[in-house]
C-alpha cells in the first residue's frame, strides 16, 4: 500500500455531485500531476459529508482543512498554495453562517455543525472511498461479520441486537432485535427465508439512506449478511429506488468486491454459511417503502400493501419468512456487534437508544445531514448544529417525520428528540426528515403541501386513503384559496380521524398527521383563513395584498416590473397598486430597493 | 379429521370456531353481520374497503375479513367510534360514486345502497368533491363496464384472474385516479375476455352489467310480421324465482313457461329438449371417436365461455372439442329448419330468443358460423336477470302464475337434459346414453354421483360393460386450465372431459340473479340451485335423453340418425384460434 503525505477528500455524494464535484476531482488530479505531486498526494472521492449546504466540499488531510463551495477555478490555488506550499487558502475555508466565523485552524470535527454530532451510521461517510473495499476493511470493515460468524451463535447475535435497544430507523421504530427474533422463529434452518433492505427512501427532503449507500455501502452489505446468519437466511434483497443511480452503482460495485473477497457467496469465512445479495430497483412509488408493498413490488406485482397479519416474519417475500430493515438500521449493526450492545445503549435515552440521522432542511442556515444521540433537545439541533434561522427571522415550527409526521411548534422546542416524545406531541421520528419553518411559512399551506404529496402517492387500494386524503386536500385547497367555509376544520378533523383509524397501511394511517398537528397547534391560522379570509403569514396568494407604503421614493422600478400594469404613479411620488389588476406575483417587491412594498 | 377449535368473544358473544377462521366468519357464526364491500367469500379477501374494521384492543383497527381469529381474542364490532368510521367511509365512497340509483340496474340489489340504508347514510354530500368521469365500455356483446359506478372493491379483478384464470382487468393508475381497466385502456371486446360475466355477479354495485337485449326482444314481440320462438336454458328455472322473492333453489319451471306465454312469445320451447338432442349427438360422437381412434379426450362444447377460453388460451386443444353446437344453438337451427317446415313458416320471419344464465351466449349467438340454415340460429339472447325485468315491466304477477307446459314439438325433456345446468350434468347425461348405446343393456341406476358437486375438478373411472372410461369434470376456466395442463403434460389421461366455463356450471352463470356477498357467506348458489335441478331430474319419468319421445320423433322425421349428414349440417360447428388482443 502506498503512503501519501496528504489526502484530498472530495465529496461525491448526490448533492455535491450536482454542484460539480466530479469536475473538481478531474481538475485536482490534473493539477497534482502537473506539479509532480501524484506520488505524495491522493485524491479520494468520498460519500456525503453531510453539510450539503456548503458543497461542493473538499477536505485536506492530515490537517483536516475544510473548504466549502469550491469551484473548479479554485482548484489550482488549493494545489499550488496548500498542497505545494503548505499555506491554507483562507478565503475558501468554510464560514459558519450563524456565527460568521471563519477559522482556518479549525478542523472538520471542531466546527459547530459537526462538534455536537455522534456519527455511528454515518461513521464512514465522507471518510472513505466507498468504491474501495480495502478502505472499508481498514476502518474495521467486515470484522463484525467475522466476529458474528466465528465467535457468536445465531442466538447470541440476536441477543446482542436486542440488548442494544436499536429500533427501526425507517419510521415505525419497532425494536430491531425483536424483528430478528420473530424471523428466527424456532431457529430451524430448513425453510427458505429472506433478509431484505428497505432503501426506498421517499420522504421529501430525507436522504440519509442515500448518503449511507453512496458513502458506505459495505456497512449495509455486512449488516445484511450478519442478519442472514442470525435468522437463517441465505438470500437477501436490497430494494433501492431507481432515482438513486449513484447508490445503485456503488452497491453493485460493493457487492462484486465483497463476492471477490469471499465476504459474500458460499461458505463465508469457511463457516459453511452462505449468503447472496440481489438488488431490485423501485420505480419511485412512495408506498413501496411500506414493507408489504415493498415485498409485493419485489415479487413483480403492482406495489400495494397487503394486510398484516400475516406479518413478514411469518409470511413475507414470496410467501417465506422475511426480515426487512431500513438502510440506516443496518448501518448501525456492525458497530453494535463489534463494540457491544452496552456501548450502543449507553447513547440515547431510556427507550430510544443510539443515534439518529436527520436531514435538516427548510429555513435553517446549515442544511444537511446530522447524526445526533437520541434525546438531544430540538433546540440544540436547530440553533447549535443547524446554525439557527437565516435572515434573523423567527422560528415557527419544525416538521419531522416527513409527510407522515407532524409540525412541532416553538413551544415544544426544548423537547428531547426520541421516538415516544415526538409521538406524544403529534409528530413522529419517521425516517428523519426535519424541515424548519419560520414566520413566513403558512402552516395551512405546509399541511397542504405534505398532503398533496401523500394524495399523489396513495396507491389507491383502500377507500379511506384513496378518497379521504383527496377530500382533505380539496378542503385545504379551498381554504388557502380563500374559499374556506365554516365547518371545514371539523370536516378535516373527522376525515383525519377516520383515515388514521381505518387506512390499510402506514402511509394512509399517518397521512392526516401534518393536517391534524397543524390544526392542533395553529388552529388560529386555519380560522384566520376561513373566517377572516386572511393568511397570517402573508403567504397564501389569494389572501394577501401587495401595498406600497410611504417609504416609496417614486423610482418607478416596480411599475416597470409589473407584468399586469397594476402599478400607477408619477416619478418621485408614492406609487399605488390596483388590487383588482394585481396578479400577486411579487415582482414589484423584488425590484423595490427601499422596502416600500409589503404584503398584508 | 379433527380440527383444532378456538374460542373468542365478539361483542360479548362467545363463539367457538375452527382455527384459521376469520373474525368476519366467526362473527357471522355469532349472529353478527359485520358490514363488507370488497369481501367475497372464497374469491376476494384483501381488506381494501375497510368497512369491516373491528377493534381487537390492539394498536390499530383490523379488517375482519382478513384477520384470523385467535384463541381468547376479544373483538368489538359495534363501538360508537367504529360506527362513525364506517359512516364516514360510506360517505367517502358515495362522494366518488355517480349515485344515479334510480336508473341503475342494480337498484334494490346493490350492496352499497343496502349498506347506506342499514347505516343511515343518505349521501356523500358532506365530502362532495371531484369525481372521475369515465366512458362506459359497452363494446362487448356481453358485458358493460361503467367505471362511474365502480367502488374499486376488486371483486371482479379477483374472480377474473384467480377463479377464471383470464385476468383481463386490473387496477391502473394510483391514488384517486385508480381505475379498473384492461391493459392499455383497451375495451373488453378487444381483449381475451371470455364473456363469462363472472365479473358481473361479483360486482357489488352497477359498475358491471350485462349488455341489455330486452329492447331487441320487445321489438320482436311487437312486430306482427314476426314469429317469435323462445327457449329457456335448464339453469334459468332454478334461479329465476329468486328475482321474485322465492328462496334460492326453488324450481319455477311451470311459472316460467306461463310467464313466457304471457309475454307474447309465439312458441315456448325448452332448451332442455335441445340438451337431450345434444346428448344424442355428443354421446354418439364420443363413441365414434373411441371406436375410430379419433382425437381424445373429447371435451364438451356447451359452454361458450369455455369455448372462447379454449380458443384463446388453449388452442392446442381445439381438435379435442366436441363439434356439437351448444344446445340453444341446436334448437335455434332446428326451429329454423324442422319447425319452420312443419309449421309452414318462412324461416326469415322467425326469431329465436334464448333465455340463458349466461352472458357468453350473447357473444356465441353472434358467431357467423352458427347459421347452418342460412339464418342465425339464435337471434337474441337475454339473461335470467333480463327475463325477470321483462316480466316485471309487463306487469306480470309471477308469483300468482299457474304452472304451464312448454309447447310441443320441442318442449319435452328428460332428466338428463335438466341437469345440464349443473357442473357434471352433461357428463352424467352423456354417460346415461353412452352406457346403453355401448352395452345394449338398460342402465338401472342412472345416478353418477362421482361427477356431481362443486369441487373444481372431479375425476371418475366409469365401468361401461367390459371397459372402463376415465372421465373428468372441470368447472370454472381456472380449474379447466389446471386440468388441461395436467393432460397436456401427460400426467393425466382421460377419454372424456366436461368443462363448464363458470364455477358450479350454468346455475352460477354470469347471467343469473346476483347474490349479495353477505348471503354468499352462508348460502352457496352453486349448491342450492343445483339441488333444484337434481330434484327435477329425480322427479322426471324419463331420465335418459334417448328416451325422449320428441327426440325420437325428430330423428325419425328429419335428422335420420345421430351424426348424420343432416345432423352435421345443422347441429355441429368448428372452432378457431383467437389472439389475446384484437383491434
Amino acid at each position: 500500500m502506498e503512503i501519501y503525505r496528504a489526502h484530498v477528500l472530495v465529496c461525491g455524494g448526490t448533492g455535491c455531485s450536482s454542484s460539480g464535484s466530479a469536475k473538481l476531482i478531474e481538475r485536482f488530479n490534473e493539477k497534482i500531476k502537473e506539479n509532480d505531486l501524484d506520488k505524495e498526494v491522493k485524491v479520494i472521492r468520498t460519500g456525503c459529508f453531510g453539510l450539503c449546504e456548503a458543497g461542493p466540499v473538499v477536505i485536506v488531510y492530515p490537517d483536516g482543512t475544510f473548504y466549502s463551495r469550491v469551484k473548479e477555478e479554485n482548484v489550482d490555488e488549493i494545489v499550488t498554495e496548500h498542497l505545494l506550499k503548505g499555506r491554507k487558502v483562507e478565503h475558501l475555508v468554510y464560514t459558519d453562517h450563524a456565527t460568521h466565523e471563519q477559522n482556518a485552524n479549525k478542523s472538520l470535527e471542531d466546527i459547530n455543525f459537526y462538534k455536537d454530532q455522534t456519527r455511528v451510521a454515518l461513521r464512514n461517510c465522507g471518510v472513505i472511498d466507498p468504491e474501495n473495499i480495502d478502505e472499508y476493511i481498514a476502518f474495521d470493515g467486515y470484522r463484525a461479520l467475522e466476529k458474528a460468524l466465528t465467535q457468536m451463535t445465531r442466538e447470541q447475535v440476536i441477543e446482542e441486537v436486542l440488548a442494544s435497544g436499536l429500533r427501526g430507523r425507517g419510521g415505525g421504530g419497532f425494536p430491531t432485535g425483536l424483528k430478528w427474533k420473530f424471523a428466527y422463529g424456532d431457529g430451524s434452518l430448513g425453510q427458505q427465508k429472506y433478509v431484505a433492505c428497505n432503501a426506498d427512501e421517499g420522504d421529501p427532503g430525507a436522504f440519509m439512506d442515500r448518503s449511507i449507500l453512496e458513502g458506505d455501502p459495505h456497512s449495509v452489505i455486512e449488516a445484511m449478511t450478519i442478519a442472514g446468519y442470525a435468522i437463517g437466511a441465505s438470500e437477501g434483497y436490497i430494494y433501492v429506488r431507481a432515482e438513486y443511480p449513484i447508490a445503485v452503482q456503488r452497491l453493485r460495485t460493493a457487492i462484486k468486491q465483497a463476492e471477490e473477497y469471499g465476504l459474500l457467496g458460499d461458505n463465508i469465512f469457511e463457516t459453511g454459511f452462505s449468503f447472496r445479495l440481489h438488488i431490485r430497483l423501485g420505480a419511485g412509488a412512495f408506498v413501496c417503502g411500506e414493507e408489504t408493498a415493498l415485498m409485493t413490488s419485489i415479487e413483480g406485482h403492482r406495489g400495494e400493501p397487503r394486510p398484516r397479519p400475516p406479518f413478514p416474519a411469518v409470511k413475507g417475500l414470496f410467501g417465506q419468512p422475511t426480515m426487512l430493515n431500513n438502510v440506516e438500521t443496518y448501518a448501525n449493526i456492525p458497530q453494535i456487534i463489534l463494540k457491544g450492545a452496552s456501548w450502543f445503549s449507553s447513547m440515547g435515552t431510556e427507550k430510544s437508544k443510539g443515534t439518529k440521522v436527520f436531514a435538516l432542511g427548510g429555513k435553517i442556515n446549515n442544511t444537511g445531514l446530522v447524526e445526533i444521540p437520541m434525546g438531544t433537545p430540538l433546540r440544540k439541533v436547530i440553533y447549535d448544529i443547524g446554525g439557527g434561522i437565516p435572515n434573523g427571522k423567527k422560528f415557527k415550527a419544525v416538521q419531522t417525520g416527513g409527510p407522515s409526521g407532524g409540525c412541532i411548534p416553538a413551544e415544544h422546542i426544548d423537547i428531547p428528540i426520541e421516538y415516544d416524545s415526538l409521538i406524544s406531541i403529534g409528530s413522529m421520528m419517521g425516517s428523519g426528515g426535519m424541515i424548519v419553518m419560520d414566520e413566513d411559512n403558512c402552516m395551512v399551506d405546509i399541511a397542504r403541501f405534505f398532503l398533496d404529496f401523500t394524495v399523489d402517492e396513495s396507491c389507491g387500494k383502500c377507500a379511506p386513503c384513496r378518497i379521504g386524503t383527496r377530500r382533505m386536500l380539496e378542503i385545504l385547497n379551498r381554504i388557502v384559496e380563500g374559499k374556506g367555509e365554516e365547518g371545514d376544520i371539523e370536516k378535516l378533523e373527522a376525515l383525519g380521524k377516520t383515515i388514521k383509524a381505518t387506512a390499510l397501511c402506514g402511509l394512509g394511517q399517518t397521512a392526516p398527521n401534518p393536517v391534524l398537528s397543524t390544526i392542533r397547534y395553529f388552529r388560529n391560522e386555519y380560522e384566520a383563513h376561513i373566517k377572516e379570509k386572511r393568511c397570517p403569514a402573508h403567504h397564501c396568494r389569494n389572501l394577501l395584498q401587495y401595498v406600497i407604503t410611504d417609504k416609496c421614493r417614486g423610482c418607478t422600478a416596480c411599475a416597470r416590473a409589473c407584468p399586469a400594469g397594476a402599478i400607477t404613479g408619477t416619478v418621485k411620488q408614492q406609487h399605488h397598486i390596483d388590487p383588482a389588476k394585481c396578479l400577486k406575483c411579487g415582482a414589484c417587491m423584488e425590484k423595490c430597493r427601499f422596502g416600500a412594498i409589503i404584503r398584508e | 379429521m379433527s380440527e383444532k377449535m378456538i374460542s373468542l368473544t365478539i361483542d360479548n358473544v362467545k363463539v367457538e370456531v375452527p382455527a384459521g377462521t376469520t373474525v368476519l366468519e366467526a362473527a357471522k357464526q355469532a349472529g353478527i353481520n359485520i358490514p363488507t364491500l370488497c369481501y367475497l367469500k372464497d374469491i376476494n379477501a384483501i381488506g381494501a374497503c375497510r368497512m369491516c374494521v373491528v377493534d381487537t384492543g390492539g394498536r390499530a383497527l383490523q379488517a375482519a375479513c382478513v384477520l384470523p381469529a385467535t384463541d381468547g381474542m376479544v373483538v368489538k364490532t359495534n363501538t360508537p367510534a367504529l360506527r362513525e368510521y364506517r359512516k364516514t367511509l360510506l360517505e367517502l365512497v358515495l362522494s366518488a360514486h355517480d349515485q344515479k340509483c334510480l336508473t341503475c340496474v342494480r337498484s334494490q340489489n346493490c350492496e352499497l345502497q343496502k349498506l347506506c340504508r342499514d347505516l343511515g347514510v343518505e349521501s356523500g354530500e358532506r365530502f362532495a368533491g371531484k369525481r372521475n368521469e369515465y366512458d362506459v365500455d359497452d363494446a362487448s356483446p356481453s358485458i358493460v363496464r361503467d367505471n362511474n359506478k365502480c367502488i374499486l372493491c376488486r371483486r371482479c379483478v379477483a374472480v377474473c384472474a384467480k377463479v377464471q384464470n383470464v385476468g383481463v382487468i386490473g387496477p391502473v393508475n394510483r391514488g384517486f385516479a385508480t381505475a379498473i381497466e384492461s391493459p392499455w385502456n383497451m375495451k373488453l371486446a378487444q381483449m381475451g375476455c371470455i364473456n363469462c360475466g363472472q365479473c358481473i355477479t361479483a360486482c357489488p354495485v352497477g359498475a358491471l352489467r350485462e349488455k341489455d337485449s330486452t329492447d331487441v326482444v320487445w321489438n320482436y314481440l311487437n312486430d306482427p310480421d314476426l314469429h317469435v320462438v323462445v327457449q329457456p336454458a335448464p339453469a334459468v328455472r332454478a334461479a329465476l324465482g329468486e328475482e321474485f322473492g322465492y328462496p334460492m333453489g326453488t324450481s319455477v319451471t311451470g311459472q316460467m313457461a306461463a310467464a313466457l306465454h304471457r309475454l307474447g312469445f309465439d312458441k315456448v320451447f325448452d332448451t332442455d329438449f335441445a340438451a337431450d338432442l345434444t346428448i344424442m349427438e355428443e354421446a354418439n360422437e364420443l363413441i365414434a371417436r373411441i371406436q375410430n381412434k379419433g382425437v381424445l379426450p373429447m371435451i364438451t362444447s356447451c359452454s361458450p365461455g369455455w369455448i372462447k377460453f379454449c380458443e384463446t388460451y388453449y388452442p392446442d386443444f381445439l381438435d379435442n372439442l366436441s363439434t356439437c353446437k351448444s344446445p340453444h344453438e341446436m334448437l335455434g337451427a332446428m326451429v329454423k329448419s324442422y319447425y319452420a317446415e312443419k309449421a309452414g313458416i318462412d324461416p326469415a320471419k322467425i326469431r329465436v330468443v334464448s333465455v340463458m344464465p349466461c352472458t357468453a351466449k350473447k357473444f356465441e349467438a353472434k358467431r357467423e358460423e352458427l347459421a347452418g340454415t342460412g339464418y342465425p340460429d339464435v337471434d337474441a339472447v337475454i339473461t335470467t336477470r333480463e327475463l325477470a325485468r321483462m316480466i316485471k315491466e309487463a306487469g306480470i304477477d309471477f308469483r300468482a302464475l299457474p304452472n304451464e307446459d312448454f309447447d310441443s314439438l320441442m318442449g319435452e325433456s328428460t332428466g338428463a337434459g335438466v341437469i345440464f345446468g349443473a357442473t357434471g350434468g352433461v357428463m352424467e347425461a352423456a354417460l346415461r346414453t353412452a352406457y346403453e348405446a355401448l352395452t345394449g343393456t338398460v342402465l338401472e341406476n342412472v345416478d353418477f354421483r362421482a361427477v356431481r358437486g362443486i369441487e373444481g375438478i372431479k375425476e371418475a373411472d366409469v365401468k361401461i360393460g367390459d371397459q372402463t372410461i376415465s372421465v373428468a369434470v372441470a368447472n370454472g376456466t381456472g380449474n379447466a386450465s389446471r386440468l388441461l395442463d395436467s393432460v397436456r403434460s401427460g400426467e393425466k389421461n382421460y377419454l372424456f372431459i366436461e368443462v363448464m366455463g363458470c364455477p358450479g356450471g350454468c346455475v352460477n352463470g354470469g347471467g343469473q340473479p346476483i347474490v349479495p356477498a353477505q348471503v354468499r357467506m352462508t348460502c352457496d348458489p352453486r349448491v342450492e340451485r343445483a339441488k333444484a335441478l337434481y330434484q327435477e331430474d329425480a322427479d322426471k319419468p324419463l331420465r335418459k335423453s334417448h328416451e325422449n319421445p320428441e327426440i325420437k320423433q325428430i330423428y325419425a322425421d328429419y335428422l335420420g340418425k345421430p351424426n348424420s349428414h343432416k345432423a352435421h349440417e345443422l347441429l355441429h360447428t368448428h372452432y378457431q384460434k383467437r389472439e389475446l388482443y384484437n383491434d
